[in-house]
């Protein structure tokens, strides 16, 4: 999730002054905005060692982890906030992870796309997984390894007892409130223990 | 570009006194600085060193004759120096030797003032908290009050932790590579052998071989090969060296290799057979050559007593409270002696206390040595850190 008004929308859900710990950082650009407008801090968790190496360029504090292996360098609610932009797609261990955010961090967000996008049923029925902007993969080529729906994670959240303080889904940057799972591409959940 | 350099001493007439509560009287430090200091003194970087290294961190020393040295290259001179990732073209860099050590500066093979008779195994044992306090005052002298950064790899990494909490208001970062907070006892125990294996030597005579005109050089020789075993990986050995004979090495390479190896076996229990065996003893021969017996206890003994935790419990998160600096850890995935799980449990001290740390866990197949030698992924994260530091340093500058 690159674009400016995705990662802008996301910022504007973690309140000024937060503790942050973003799983899957990336380059390190939202914690960059988060540290420019926001006034936060924190460290973001990368697994490659060119986003680590960005996150450094940038003065970003990145340490370097396979979340497969959990969170176990963090104790309960030591952060304010914990984010999970577009990371639970490559996790083998989803659920576990889910969890760990809601121990780690007294908030979770958690964005992710979400397969159940119109565009996405369309396409499957007419018989063809969906090739789109915010899935931009072919079947046999994408590193997401599994798909799921705005739907699926608030089940997956309230199997798992979590507190769901608000979700919707999110569409070019804007807020989807009406019928989420059938009109966004992003699925957003916020959620605590 | 080749960067000439020479070692500096400064002396110090003030006695130092040690952890153990025992001091040195009187004291010479020997160093080398790179690069120029700023008008603000806010650019200098010190580099500790480990073991068996010295004050020559980067550059050559050349002849009167300005041709430069053969094999005069500073122990890290492929980090730092002008272009370099730690670039001297904006950097002060400063290398110290520890006191204790065999390169310069006040050492076991230095004349006790007290006694007017050479110290050898009187030498006092220092810590890594005594060489910092003395890199402290070395730093005074220079009129720097406050470094940009202080970087090591190793028993280095173990000073440069150690600064961030000695003198938690003199460094803004802290470099630790390939570190730990302490040894575990595995670690002790390699010391250990290479200890005995010294103190064993009838040619050490308690310390005193000095006046002998001996060197116990067998022990030496051993406890290089045991130290060198645990800086390499087992991948990297047997990439290296494998079953390789040697003799088989320049045998007619059109025989069949199985046939070659087979019959080159000479099935002697006592002369070198395979490669790996070579090679340990001419590193053996080497070191023997030029590094002192007393030091080497000395300096692992070092090793073995740094342990921040232990005046906290055992409680590294609350030993670490008082750090201020900002960290860049690295550690390396075939290091197992001193793995990334030691330098984990450093991060997580670090975050517990909220402190700024970023941590890379570079996949290189060396081992220890790696923090020694060129990985793109790792000197590019050096690299990009100190530039990041060198933002903040001019940002200071024009603020």
């Amino acid at each position: 999730m690159s674009d400016l008004a995705t990662m802008q929308a996301i910022a504007q859900l973690v309140p000024p002054g937060s503790r942050v710990l973003d799983l899957g950082c990336g380059d390190g650009a939202l914690l960059a905005h988060l540290q420019a407008t926001r006034n936060c801090t924190g460290y973001g968790i990368e697994i490659d060692d060119a986003n680590v190496l960005a996150c450094v360029q940038r003065g970003v504090n990145v340490i370097q982890l396979n979340l497969d292996e959990g969170l176990a360098l963090f104790d309960d609610a030591s952060f304010d906030v914990v984010l999970q932009i577009d990371t639970l797609q490559h996790l083998r261990n989803a659920e576990i992870m889910l969890r760990e955010t809601a121990r780690v961090g007294r908030l979770g967000i958690v964005a992710f796309p979400n397969f159940a996008h119109w565009p996405n049923r369309l396409s499957i029925l007419l018989g063809r997984m969906p090739v789109t902007r915010r899935l931009p993969y072919q079947w046999y080529d994408t590193p997401n390894i599994r798909v799921g729906t705005h739907a699926d994670l608030r089940e997956l959240a309230l199997h798992n007892g979590l507190k769901v303080q608000d979700s919707f889904g999110m569409q070019e940057g804007r807020t989807v409130r009406f019928a989420p799972n059938l009109l966004a591409g992003t699925s957003v959940f916020l959620f605590s223990r | 570009m080749t960067m000439i350099v020479q070692p500096q001493s400064m002396h110090f007439a003030e006695p130092l006194l040690l952890q153990s509560g025992k001091s040195i009287r009187a004291y010479d430090l020997t160093y080398e600085t790179y690069g120029t200091l700023n008008a603000d003194k806010s650019n200098a970087v010190l580099v500790c060193h480990a073991l068996n290294a010295s004050h020559h961190v980067a550059g050559v020393y050349a002849h009167a004759d300005e041709k430069i040295q053969e094999k005069s290259a500073g122990w890290w001179d492929n980090m730092i120096g002008p272009g370099k990732p730690v670039d001297t073209n904006h950097f002060f860099v400063i290398g110290v030797n520890n006191l204790g050590s065999c390169f310069g500066s006040t050492g076991p093979m230095h004349v006790n003032p007290d006694t007017q008779q050479v110290y050898g195994a009187d030498f006092p044992v220092v810590t890594v908290e005594d060489w910092v306090n003395a890199q402290a005052l070395l730093i005074d002298k220079l009129g720097i009050s406050t470094l940009a950064a202080v970087m090591g790899g190793s028993l280095g990494g173990m000073q440069a932790l150690s600064w961030t909490l000695q003198y938690p208001n003199r460094l803004r970062h802290a470099v630790v590579v390939a570190s730990a907070p302490n040894l575990t006892a595995e670690n002790i125990a390699f010391n250990e052998v290479a200890r005995r294996a010294i103190v064993t030597d009838p040619d050490f005579y308690e310390g005193h071989f000095y006046q002998h005109g001996v060197i116990p050089k067998r022990g030496l020789r051993i406890a290089r090969m045991i130290g060198h075993i645990t800086y390499l990986s087992d991948d990297v050995m047997n990439a290296k060296f494998g079953r390789q004979l040697k003799q088989s090495l320049g045998l007619d390479s059109t025989k069949n290799d199985v046939n070659a190896n087979a019959d080159a076996y000479s099935y002697t229990t006592q002369e070198v057979e395979f490669q790996i065996e070579s090679y340990l003893r001419h590193q053996g021969d080497k070191f023997a050559e030029y590094f002192d017996a007393n030091t080497y206890l000395l300096i692992t003994r070092a090793l073995d007593y740094f342990d921040p935790a232990r005046k906290c419990g055992g409680d590294l998160t609350q030993a670490l409270a008082i750090a201020k600096a900002k960290f860049l850890l690295v550690s390396f995935t075939t290091d197992w002696r001193f793995s990334p799980s030691r330098s984990r449990e450093i991060v997580k001290a670090l975050l517990d206390n909220n402190c700024d740390v970023s941590y890379a866990e570079i996949d290189a197949p060396h081992g220890h040595d790696a923090f020694l030698l060129d990985d793109l992924r790792y000197t590019s994260l050096v690299s990009s850190y100190f530039d990041s530091i060198l933002r903040e340093t001019t940002m200071g500058t024009t603020a």
